[in-house]
Formats: C-alpha cells, sequence, structure tokens
C-alpha cells in the first residue's frame, strides 16, 4: 500500500499568529481559554489591542515575572495576569454586560465540532460521569460580535471537526464567524463552510478528506 | 451612630440558619472569602444552598464546606477545577444537586435579584441543553430564553477595605462577583482586610455603597485560596 505524505499543517503558535493578523488595530477582545489564549502573544506590533477577561478585567496583560503575581489578579482560567496602562476593573454584571451588550468587537473559542451553518459544540462531551461546566461560553457566542474559532481541523484520533451537524451539546446555534485551524481558514457563510486561504503545502483536496461538509472554495481568484 | 463592625468571625456570622441560601463571593480563589466560609463550618449551619461561581478547590474554604455535608445544592456555572475532586465526588454520588448556570446568565440574575427585577430575557442558552424548561420569547425577531433573578439570605464576600459604614472597595480581580452579590443578600457580611472611620474613603471610589452591607469584620492578613492548597492544607 502506498503511504499517504504526512500532511504539513501549522501548529497551535502558528494557528494563533495567523488568526492575530485578522485582529483590526483598536479592537476589544476576549479570549478563550485554552489554545485561544496563545493569540496574546501574537498581537501584531504597531497596534493596540485590548484583551477582555470575563472574571472582570479590560486591558489584560502577560503573565507576572516568577514571583511578583497577585493571586487576586487573575484571568478567566484563573491564571495569574498583569494589567496594561488603560486597564480597567469590573464587576461580574458589568463584564457581562460589555459581553451580552455586543460592545465586544471579537471573542476567540476553541471548538469540539462546529457545523456548516455556524453552530458550535464547545461545552460538553455528554460523558456518563462528566461534571457539567459551562462558564461564559453561552454568553460570549450569544453577544459578541465576531466569533472565531481556533481549533485543530481534527480530532486527535483524525475525526473531523468541522461536520454537517454537531453531535456533542450546543454551546450557540448559527454563532461562528469564521475557523482557523491547522490546514486553513474557512468563513461560515449563508451557503456553509466556504474556503478562504490554505496552509501553504496543503491541497484543498485534503482538506476536504477532513471536513465532514461541503467545503466551497471561496479563494481570491477561483472559481466555485 | 452607624457601626456595622463585627467583633469577630462568630459574631459576624451569628443568625444563619439551616437551610439558607448563601452567595459566596469569588471567582476561583480571587475573592473568596475563605476566613468567612472557614467560620461558616465552625458555625455549623446545615443543609445549605450555595450560590457561587465554583465549587473551590482542594479541602480548604468552599470545597471544605461542601466536604463537611453543609451544602446540599450549588448555584453555579462551573463546578469543576483542577484540584479539587470534593464537588464531582458527591454529585456523582448523587449527594449534592446541581444547578448549571452560564456565568453572565447567572451575574445577572443576581443583579436583577438585588434590583427588584423578578425575571428578565436573554439570548444566552437559546438552542441549547440549557434551554430546558425555560419559557422562549421572541423579541424583534430574535428568541431569548426568561431567567429568574435570584436572591440569597446571605452573602458572604471579601473586600480590600471597608469603612464603618460598609462601604467597599476591593482588591483588582477580587471584586468579581462581590458587588452583585451584595445587593442580593439580606444579610450581607464583608471580611475586610483594613477597616476604617467613616469619612476615610473617598466617596468618588467607592464600589459597593453601604447600604448594600450589614457587617464588616476585620481580618488583616486573609489567607488565599491557593496557597492554603499548595500546602495542602484541610479544613477543619
Amino acid at each position: 500500500m502506498k503511504e499517504e505524505p504526512k500532511l504539513i499543517g501549522l501548529d497551535r503558535d502558528q494557528i494563533a499568529r495567523r488568526l492575530a493578523q485578522d485582529i483590526e488595530d483598536g479592537s476589544y477582545v476576549n479570549l478563550g481559554i485554552g489554545m485561544p489564549e496563545l493569540v496574546a502573544q501574537h498581537l501584531p506590533e504597531h497596534t493596540e489591542i485590548v484583551l477582555h477577561s470575563e472574571n472582570g478585567l479590560l486591558g489584560m496583560g502577560p503573565s507576572p515575572a516568577p514571583g511578583q503575581g497577585n493571586p487576586e489578579l487573575v484571568n478567566a482560567g484563573k491564571r495569574q495576569v498583569t494589567v496594561l496602562p488603560g486597564a480597567s476593573i469590573f464587576h461580574h454584571a458589568d463584564s457581562f454586560a460589555m459581553i451580552r451588550g455586543g460592545h465586544l468587537d471579537l471573542c476567540v473559542l476553541g471548538a469540539l465540532e462546529v457545523a456548516a451553518n455556524g453552530d458550535l459544540a464547545n461545552w460538553s462531551t455528554s460523558e456518563a460521569d462528566a461534571i457539567p461546566a459551562v462558564g461564559g461560553a453561552m454568553d460570549l457566542v450569544s453577544g459578541v460580535r465576531s466569533v472565531f474559532v481556533m481549533t485543530s481541523h481534527c480530532t486527535r484520533n483524525g475525526a473531523p471537526k468541522l461536520v454537517e451537524e454537531c453531535s456533542y451539546p450546543l454551546t450557540g446555534q448559527n454563532v461562528v464567524t469564521r475557523i482557523y485551524t491547522d490546514l486553513a481558514v474557512i468563513e461560515v457563510g449563508t451557503q456553509g463552510f466556504e474556503l478562504l486561504e490554505l496552509t501553504p503545502g496543503v491541497q484543498i483536496e485534503e482538506v476536504r478528506q477532513r471536513t465532514a461538509a461541503e467545503i466551497i472554495d471561496a479563494r481570491a481568484g477561483e472559481t466555485k | 451612630m452607624i457601626d456595622k463592625r463585627a467583633n469577630d468571625i462568630p459574631a459576624a456570622l451569628g443568625g444563619i440558619d439551616n437551610g439558607a441560601t448563601v452567595m459566596i463571593g469569588g471567582f476561583g480563589g480571587a475573592g473568596s472569602p475563605v476566613e468567612l466560609i472557614h467560620g461558616l463550618i465552625d458555625h455549623g449551619a446545615t443543609d445549605l444552598t450555595v450560590i457561587s461561581n465554583n465549587t473551590g478547590s482542594g479541602e480548604v474554604g468552599l470545597a471544605a464546606l461542601i466536604r463537611a455535608g453543609r451544602v446540599v445544592k450549588v448555584i453555579c456555572s462551573y463546578p469543576r477545577s483542577a484540584n479539587s475532586t470534593v464537588f464531582p465526588d458527591l454529585y456523582r454520588a448523587g449527594k449534592i444537586a446541581l444547578e448549571l448556570v452560564p456565568q453572565g446568565t447567572l451575574a445577572e440574575r443576581i443583579r436583577a435579584g438585588g434590583s427588584g427585577i423578578p425575571a428578565f430575557y436573554t439570548a444566552t442558552g437559546v438552542g441549547t441543553e440549557l434551554q430546558e424548561g425555560k419559557e422562549v420569547r421572541s423579541f424583534e425577531g430574535r428568541s431569548y430564553l426568561m431567567e429568574h433573578g435570584l436572591s440569597a439570605d446571605v452573602a458572604l464576600l471579601k473586600a480590600r477595605s471597608a469603612d464603618v459604614h460598609g462601604n467597599l472597595l476591593y482588591n483588582m480581580t477580587a471584586r468579581n462577583f462581590a458587588p452583585i452579590m451584595a445587593t442580593a443578600a439580606d444579610l450581607t457580611i464583608v471580611q475586610a482586610e483594613e477597616v476604617v472611620e467613616a469619612g476615610s474613603l473617598d466617596p468618588e471610589a467607592i464600589v459597593t455603597p453601604g447600604i448594600f452591607v450589614n457587617r464588616v469584620v476585620h481580618v488583616s492578613q486573609p489567607a488565599h485560596e491557593a496557597d492554603l492548597v499548595a500546602a495542602g492544607e484541610s479544613y477543619p
């Protein structure tokens, strides 16, 4: 049997860097816990992007130097952070008014699955003995103007995460704007998944093989 | 003359009954009123319903209260933590009830409860499992869920500074749920690192006005949950 050539995809930092290029200067942005947190380390130079943490902080800075942290200055992942000049602190109802009232420009979230209609599943695997925990994910997807998903294209076992219909419990319906994976940048359009960009070295057929829904080629200059 | 100071933690916690609903401030360890929670374990009240974002870590603070068997139900958004098995074990054994609420809905329900608003509509949770049993109503073509305001018998909160009127300032992200919980409880009890005379705090800077606070107790060097967990401590 012929061995399949190894797919060349982006690593997590490279996905974060690619996504960060699409964040507009001056944006107010919430980065979800986990892989999306990496985006903070790759924000474009000479821009000012204000990071929001749902536990009541705008203007979140990087982790403190060892020994310099404050256990009462943490991010939504409960890790110690710092504040940047211009930061503000507020209570939870104000923080979620920013989210639910449509005041944030963008949030970046991880995913278990994204469906072609923009449904997102990212809070529960429904395992029998799992402890259900939702945090702020449902608030973010319902209230923030743009929702970027940052994820590996497939699970560790190779199962597609971009699907026709989510099998895991939904976080929100028709909420995802755009998806950044190791293989591609994909917009969720009115017709479904629209390929905007391939990772250099990756072919569209390889993306289609790893996606459990139709991929429309929407790259500039390509026919659909 | 208004003086809301309690002499010590037992005095601050006096009158909390079995079966009370207790709001506990904090987001993880940040803002968790560890000394008041330990005082509540000593106080002995049981059959409590706890409203808090999380369920504690290790075997101290909120996790210790749950471990002591005092809590029959928690209302929270994220009952897991990397270093606690107290809540998960009891939950899997069917010995504690959970009402899971999206974090923003939890905050807004508390804000509503403190503001005399019995219910409100939100888009959060529409089309998800957490919609179950809730009224759905359409406004301007979008669907919303009806959510009820939350109030409590008691709130236990942590502040950096309090004056004798109960005006409060907080420490960074330890603020989190405290200002809204203060408004939503009949009896709001605050542990503060410093307690000062009236007039010592700038009225322009007050975060929680004293009208929302009933008792203040001075805890000069509060323990941080994470430090206690790292030291392997257990309460009592």
